[in-house]
């Protein structure tokens, strides 16, 4: 049976299966690196950017003539007791001013807990022009049972932030990270 | 002569069928409705217009191709004696159906294209609310607001739900607090979730968007007419999926004035309840209400458990107060225990506490008071 | 050579005749359309009326799951590879597949990953509980301990479909009958080799979505938590890139069944063949490059939405050309209409209603009022139930007689259509307008507004389900009782290699190439 062209199966056979094994691996290595890359490319609303190196502002020119509210929002994660809040609701900011920005935390357990904040800014297309030069959530935060912590953020509003935006919004959602401290630092670099 | 009655009897029949048809059909669809609804946004309007302008083109298309289908079913048909033909090509008429839908496709995209740019509008909003989807109640957060911020939970009884008492109007459509909007106002929505996926959806305002664990969205709307909206969690997201209403309350700008400041007393209250102490009686009573809203879905109405543990007889009811505290507080890492510290004030901390040792045969006779777990948060 | 099969319990473990294995296929997935069916009516029985009567939301969930993966997996897919199995090498002339061994190697892979699945009903915590799509971190933080057995049997059934798939584009390159070029292939060979295509790109998609998971899960990565850097959203998109492609994996070798069953009743070529091939080929690469068209209301740019929007409607152009070209292969034919053309002129209205609320769902700012709700529930069951599902109907009773040799009953297969037909039409038509007037979708209990139209889909649900019963019994009944008959051409309009040979097909068929025309 099947004696027409045996050689011709084997390789087209080969090719398929080699291509099947190309698409896993295109799934599992490239797709997510290339999503990272695709977020920051179209600027994407998206946590994965948030080992996104901090910005380098290049020359300073602050824009007099407008003001942006920036809006800062908080959110606790599941299982994560700690007390988290900003230090003012909203600040007015001129476009290209840096702005500095407190966030307060603490740890209302019993235990050393870790945790990692992870930024979200809403308009969709503020993301590109809202720059953070400094910001907490680069890094995790320890905390031993009880204490609190004040977390700086430093961010300017690029000048050629879109006239129809008037608010950006930036918010952490607080992850208790304690478990999976190590593991997340290997994830990362993927 | 026999088919002239026939004929007459179908002349004076086919009406009154119609007709009877026509009135059981209206019935049936003012009962339930059978559309979408334009709601009371202007975005809503639009989407509504083009719902029904793709469905009367595909309505058109589709008239037009079946009786193309039809016309050869009945005339063509191999018991009438139709000869079949042998052509199987024709470059006009395949050239033709490939060119002339992508101008009706054209025809429904560029309304698409408007309304589109309308929902992703970033004009200044007068409110601000954030919207946290938790399992299984939306948490609802007045930006700048001091102290209006609450959870809305199912407010059905379970009774209608197991069909031990008679279902309401607004059966699985109603809440405990509703949030308030003005009319005529934009309202942006910051919409978030601290779990799982959930999605917020009021159809009557035009608005549904995904609420995900560690991004925040946002979506818009500005109501026209004061009234009650409905809607429903729409991205599955465990057990009670269904069972997570969205209910929002559009009042004259007065009423949402007043309602606010109903508001801003009330968490008034609270702060000053906190610094009173009850009996045990009362920390019961109102610890009974915060267990059936918040615990009751998984460890049981009588503490019998369920995705939970048993509260009844449990070692931390019937042990030590401030480890029992501590684990409502902090709630079990990586399990469906969530921490209530967050979620519940201090006063209702307290009462749950005391109500969880002094109900389902637990007896332990000694309650909380706020203050002791404010001491107990700020301790360490 | 010329040995016939082997006896008992052996002949079926270790063969390696496409015919036998295609028969396995076939069987197999009916079971599974049976199992997935009754999943499907506890769901309809509990939304019978509003209220919580036979199972929690928890059991709930579980079943919703196991439904569509059972009938996405294990009915649909198996069935069109049976179909496949059968029915290819005899359409090209080859004597079998072209890699037997594996043939049957994917096939019995196939029970190992059903069972798997279903084992997972009777486990600690339940069954997956978090929908066919699988959304993390539902599906993940939050899943039951049952999930690493779900991803270990989706692995299996794409190892699976992945091998089949070879097998199947091995098979219609290498073993034609001299004579046959790609062109002149009878058109269910096309829309299968371009699934193969499908199946080998994205099956392995699918595969990398759940290691993923499981390496989340288990071993600590961060793929789609947002707490160590990763992101729920790509999960989705990792998933669509699967899944779009996916329902035209579904899909296409539907279109290859009615492209040989329409002609054959009509007596009349099929019209426009080579705007057929190409429309198929024009839907396949379509697929790859509209997936995120089910994640609108995710939080996606602008000008993501717009170009997602414009390439999912231009699918319709494609779609289109195949209705058209079926409804001009039916003009001024020669009509008859045995069971499997009724089934096929059900398909194409049916379908078509499918097309056009999916044309509806395409436009994404109407789509933040449809999506999740019932009205995405009809639509998908447009074209997967009278789509794929009554086009295998079709395809059963077309074939049948050449595979038993012996001819159904028409009345039971015609009443079994007409009971389908209004079944399926009382299910899924409601459920457009409770979807429209704002009832979700998975949600276990319901408002009373929605209770008329619910009732109506439920009975239309057992109506659908009994009528599955009588196909059940006329199959059995024609291979056991059935007339039979001995011709080669049991339809005077079907054209094609498979009619040339006797009926019932013998074992071994064109064990020397046929000379093709």
């Amino acid at each position: 049976m099947g004696q027409i062209d045996k050689k011709g199966d084997k390789y087209i056979v080969a090719k398929l299966f080699v291509g099947a094994v190309g698409m896993f691996a295109f799934a599992l290595f490239v797709m997510p690196p290339f999503y990272n890359l695709l977020c920051s490319w179209l600027d994407v609303n998206s946590p994965r950017l948030n080992a996104k190196q901090p910005y380098i502002a290049e020359e300073v020119k602050v824009d007099k003539s407008r003001l942006v509210k920036v809006q800062f929002v908080t959110i606790n994660n599941a299982g994560m007791p700690w007390e988290f809040q900003p230090e003012v609701v909203s600040v007015d900011v001129h476009p290209g001013e840096a702005t500095r920005a407190v966030f307060y935390a603490r740890n209302t357990t019993d235990r050393k807990m870790t945790a990692q904040a992870v930024p979200s800014i809403v308009p969709e297309r503020a993301v590109e022009f809202f720059h953070k030069t400094e910001c907490f959530c680069f890094t995790q935060q320890a905390l031993e049972a009880g204490k609190d912590i004040e977390m700086p953020v430093v961010f300017i509003v690029d000048q050629a932030l879109p006239a129809a935006v008037h608010t950006i919004t930036l918010s952490y959602t607080l992850f208790d990270v304690t478990a999976t401290m190590q593991t997340a630092e290997v994830a990362k670099t993927n | 002569m026999h088919s002239r009655t026939k004929r007459l009897l179908t002349l004076l029949l086919g009406p009154v069928l119609l007709a009877t048809a026509a009135g059981a059909w209206a019935d049936l669809a003012d009962r339930s409705k059978i559309n979408m609804s334009p709601g009371v946004t202007l975005l809503g309007k639009d989407i509504y217009d083009l719902h029904m302008l793709s469905i009367w083109i595909c309505t058109a298309i589709g008239v037009g191709v079946f009786a193309v289908m039809f016309y050869s079913i009945i005339a063509h048909r191999k018991s009438q004696g139709h000869q079949a033909e042998h052509w199987h090509e024709h470059l006009g008429a395949e050239l033709a159906w490939t060119i002339i839908p992508f101008f009706i496709l054209g025809f429904l995209a560029w309304p698409a294209i408007h309304a589109l740019l309308k929902v992703y509008d970033t004009d200044e909003p007068e409110i601000n609310i954030v919207v946290t989807g938790y399992q299984w109640k939306w948490k609802y957060d007045y930006r700048g607001e001091e102290g209006v911020s609450f959870f809305s939970n199912l407010s059905t009884p379970k009774d209608e739900i197991h069909g031990k008492a008679e279902k309401s109007e607004y059966y699985l459509l109603e809440v405990d607090e509703p949030i308030h909007i003005p009319v005529n106002t934009k309202i942006r929505f910051l919409i978030t979730a601290n779990d799982v996926i959930h999605s917020w959806w009021v159809p009557a305002l035009a608005v549904k968007k995904d609420a995900i664990p560690g991004i925040v969205n946002e979506a818009w709307t500005k109501a026209e007419k004061v009234g009650v909206y409905r809607g429903q969690c729409a991205e599955l997201c465990g057990k009670d999926h269904g069972f997570m209403p969205v209910v929002v309350v559009v009042d004259t700008k007065e009423d949402y004035e007043k309602w606010l400041a109903s508001k801003k007393a009330e968490a008034k209250k609270v702060r000053e309840l906190m610094a009173q102490t009850f009996t045990l009686e009362q920390q019961i009573e109102r610890g009974q209400k915060v267990y059936d809203t918040n615990c009751a879905a998984c460890h049981g109405m009588k503490g019998e458990g369920g995705v939970g543990k048993a509260i009844a007889g449990s070692k931390f009811a019937i042990g030590p107060m401030e480890e029992h505290l501590a684990l409502i507080v902090n709630g079990v890492p990586s399990t469906a225990m969530q921490a209530f510290g967050g979620t519940l004030n201090d006063l209702d901390l307290a009462a749950v506490v005391t109500y969880q040792r002094n109900a389902f045969g637990n007896n332990m006779g000694d309650s909380l008071q706020a203050v002791d777990v404010y001491k107990f948060k700020s301790k360490k | 050579m010329a040995h016939g099969p082997a006896k008992g319990l052996s002949r079926w473990l270790f063969t390696t005749n496409h015919k036998d294995i295609g028969t396995m296929y076939l069987w197999f997935s009916f079971a599974m359309f049976l199992l997935g069916g009754a999943f499907a009516l506890v769901i309809r029985a509990e939304l019978f009326k509003p209220g919580l009567q036979l199972v929690e939301p928890e059991f709930f969930n579980q079943m919703i799951t196991m439904h569509g993966l059972v009938m996405v997996f294990g009915a649909i897919m198996p069935s069109f590879v049976g179909l496949a199995n059968w029915m290819i090498p005899m359409m090209v002339g080859a004597p079998d597949m072209a890699l037997p061994r594996m043939n049957n190697f994917s096939f019995w892979l196939l029970p190992f990953a059903f069972l798997t699945l279903a084992s997972t009903l009777f486990m600690q915590g339940g069954a997956p509980n978090f929908g066919w799509t699988f959304y993390a971190p539902l599906s993940t933080t939050y899943a039951p301990p049952s999930v690493t057995f779900f991803i270990f049997a989706i692995h299996i059934m794409g190892a699976s479909s992945i091998m089949g798939s070879v097998n199947i584009v091995a098979t219609v390159l290498n073993m034609r009958a001299p004579g046959m070029t790609l062109m002149k292939m009878p058109m269910f060979c096309w829309t299968w080799l371009i699934t193969a295509f499908l199946l080998i790109a994205v099956m392995p998609v699918l595969a990398g979505a759940v290691t993923m998971m499981l390496m989340d899960i288990h071993f600590g990565t961060s793929f789609f938590s947002a707490a160590g850097g990763g992101d729920p959203v790509l999960f989705q998109h990792v998933f669509w890139f699967f899944g779009h492609p996916e329902v035209y994996i579904i899909i296409l070798p539907a279109f290859g069944v009615v492209s040989q069953i329409i002609p054959a009743f009509a007596r009349k070529p099929l019209f426009g063949y080579s705007s057929m091939v190409y429309a198929t080929a024009a839907i396949a690469f379509l697929s790859f490059i509209v997936w995120a068209h089910h994640m609108f209301v995710v939080g996606i740019p602008l000008a993501g939405e717009m170009y997602f929007m414009i390439a999912t409607m231009l699918i319709a152009v494609p779609t289109g050309v195949k209705v058209f070209n079926w409804v001009a292969t039916m003009f001024r034919g020669s009509i008859s209409f045995e069971t499997p053309m009724l089934f096929c002129i059900a398909f194409l209205i049916l379908f078509t209603v499918g097309g056009f609320s999916g044309l509806m769902l395409s436009l994404a700012p109407v789509d933040f009022q449809y999506h999740d709700s019932y009205f995405v529930v009809a639509h998908f069951h447009y074209v997967m139930v009278a789509g794929a599902l009554f086009s295998m109907s079709a395809a059963v009773y077309y074939w049948l007689p050449k595979w038993t040799g012996r001819m159904y009953s028409e009345t039971m297969g015609k009443t079994h259509f007409w009971i389908s037909f209004i079944g399926f039409n009382l299910t899924f038509f409601p459920q457009h307008f409770v979807g429209l007037a704002g009832m979700p979708r998975r949600i276990p209990d319901y408002n009373l507004i929605f209770a008329d139209w619910n009732m109506v889909s439920s009975i239309g649900a057992m109506v659908y389900g009994a009528s599955q019963v009588l196909f059940l019994f006329n199959v059995v009944r024609t291979i056991v009782a059935g007339k039979p008959t001995t011709e080669a051409k049991t339809w005077d309009g079907a054209e094609g290699l498979e009619w040339t040979v006797p009926s019932p097909a013998p074992y071994h068929t064109f064990s020397v190439p046929p000379e093709f025309k």
